[in-house]
């Protein structure tokens, strides 16, 4: 029976599609068989993100519509076994997700999938209310800057009292946070919050961090989701965060600055005649 | 230098600035959404029947249940109009 975890975040333009599409990516390589949903109906992106956006013929709602089936419908990764693609509709608006269409189509992937990946539009209407209605874990994805951490709590209240498992009294989803664009030397000058500020503000467990990186706009770019990017430091720091997903020990890292040494000097060479 | 170290000794970092705000709005709003459902109503019910006697500017009025141990207090803040100032009594 597949696990349903929901890629969100309350405001937009902090990482969702790039996280879905590496978290994605990053469980069907570890073996396990993987579909990646888009929910935000009428701005369609994860395609994009997953270089797969001229293969689309049939959608999301489509699907609901019972106008396709599964088979005709899902995008299989061209890389990567195990891993395919749900498209959302880019010409209907977000009215035409229903519940129980989404349920529906949630349910016979179910039986087929290890994991399905909801990700979310920005927002708290329709789309976002959705993607995260039937999830069993939520990964909030939360820039270090205030309207991105205020925006995530809102959503904690929402996945607290607005899902399924919370309107049907079954256990909580489990909720992990994702600090993404992380800048450690501009946390170490004070100009950005640490993750401890925003693990205090929001009080849920860490999943990872993702450093701020050209390699993800690289990655849209080129279509192919940043995880696959194996040297990259935002590659492997989503690797890591899969890892800690499937409950592996693993540590932080990209957390603080590099080239320490060099800056330590400079500040030791100033704070020494002052 | 000498300019650049008196702008950073006399400015707080704007992280802790963004964390001690962060931390007001967070707690003010999860009130809220812990609020029981018939706060907004009685809220507006209680506006009313202040706008019923006194002019007021209705953004000029807070009601708030805060939580403190285990009493709840209703808190109702009215800035009167300054004319009538001396007619009303708090």
């Amino acid at each position: 029976m597949a696990k349903i975890i929901v890629v969100t975040s309350g405001k937009g333009g902090v990482g969702k599609t790039t996280t879905s599409a590496a978290f994605a990516t990053g469980l069907a390589l570890r073996g396990f068989k993987t579909v990646v949903i888009d929910f935000d109906v009428g701005l369609r992106n994860l395609d994009l993100i997953m270089g797969c956006e001229r293969r689309v013929v049939y959608d999301f709602i489509n699907l609901i519509n019972e106008e396709s089936n599964l088979k005709q419908t899902l995008i299989r990764d061209k890389n990567i076994e195990n891993l395919y693609i749900l498209p959302a509709s880019q010409t209907r608006d977000k009215d035409a997700l229903t519940t129980e269409g989404v349920e529906k189509v949630l349910n016979k992937m179910k039986e087929e999938f290890d994991y399905i990946v909801c990700d979310s539009p920005a927002g708290i209407e329709k789309g976002a209310h959705m993607a995260l209605y039937f999830a069993d874990s939520a990964i909030v994805v939360t820039n270090p800057e205030v309207s991105s951490v205020r925006d995530s709590d809102r959503i904690l209240g929402i996945l607290s009292s607005k899902s399924k498992r919370a309107e049907e009294g079954e256990d909580r989803i489990t909720e992990h946070l994702l600090i993404t664009r992380y800048a450690p030397s501009r946390v170490d000058r004070g100009d950005m919050l640490a993750i401890k500020d925003i693990q205090d503000i929001l009080g849920i467990p860490l999943i990872g961090v993702i450093p701020e990186s050209q390699a993800v706009l690289k990655a849209s770019n080129a279509g192919v989701p940043v995880i696959r990017d194996e040297n990259s430091d935002a590659g492997i720091a989503y690797t890591d965060m899969v890892a800690r997903f499937l409950g592996e020990d693993v540590p932080m890292r990209f957390t603080t600055a590099e080239k320490r040494g060099f800056f330590k000097r400079l500040f030791n060479k100033e704070e020494v005649p002052a | 230098m000498s300019i650049l170290n008196i702008f950073r000794s006399s400015k707080k970092n704007t992280a802790s600035i963004a964390k001690e705000r962060l931390q007001i709005i967070v707690a003010h709003e999860r009130n809220q959404r812990s609020g029981p459902d018939y706060l907004p109503i009685l809220q507006k019910e209680l506006i009313d029947v202040i706008a019923k006697y006194v002019k007021i500017d209705r953004d000029q009025v807070k009601v708030e249940l805060d939580q403190q141990d285990d009493c709840s207090v209703l808190e109702l803040n009215i800035m009167l109009p300054e004319r009538e100032s001396n007619t009303e009594t708090a």
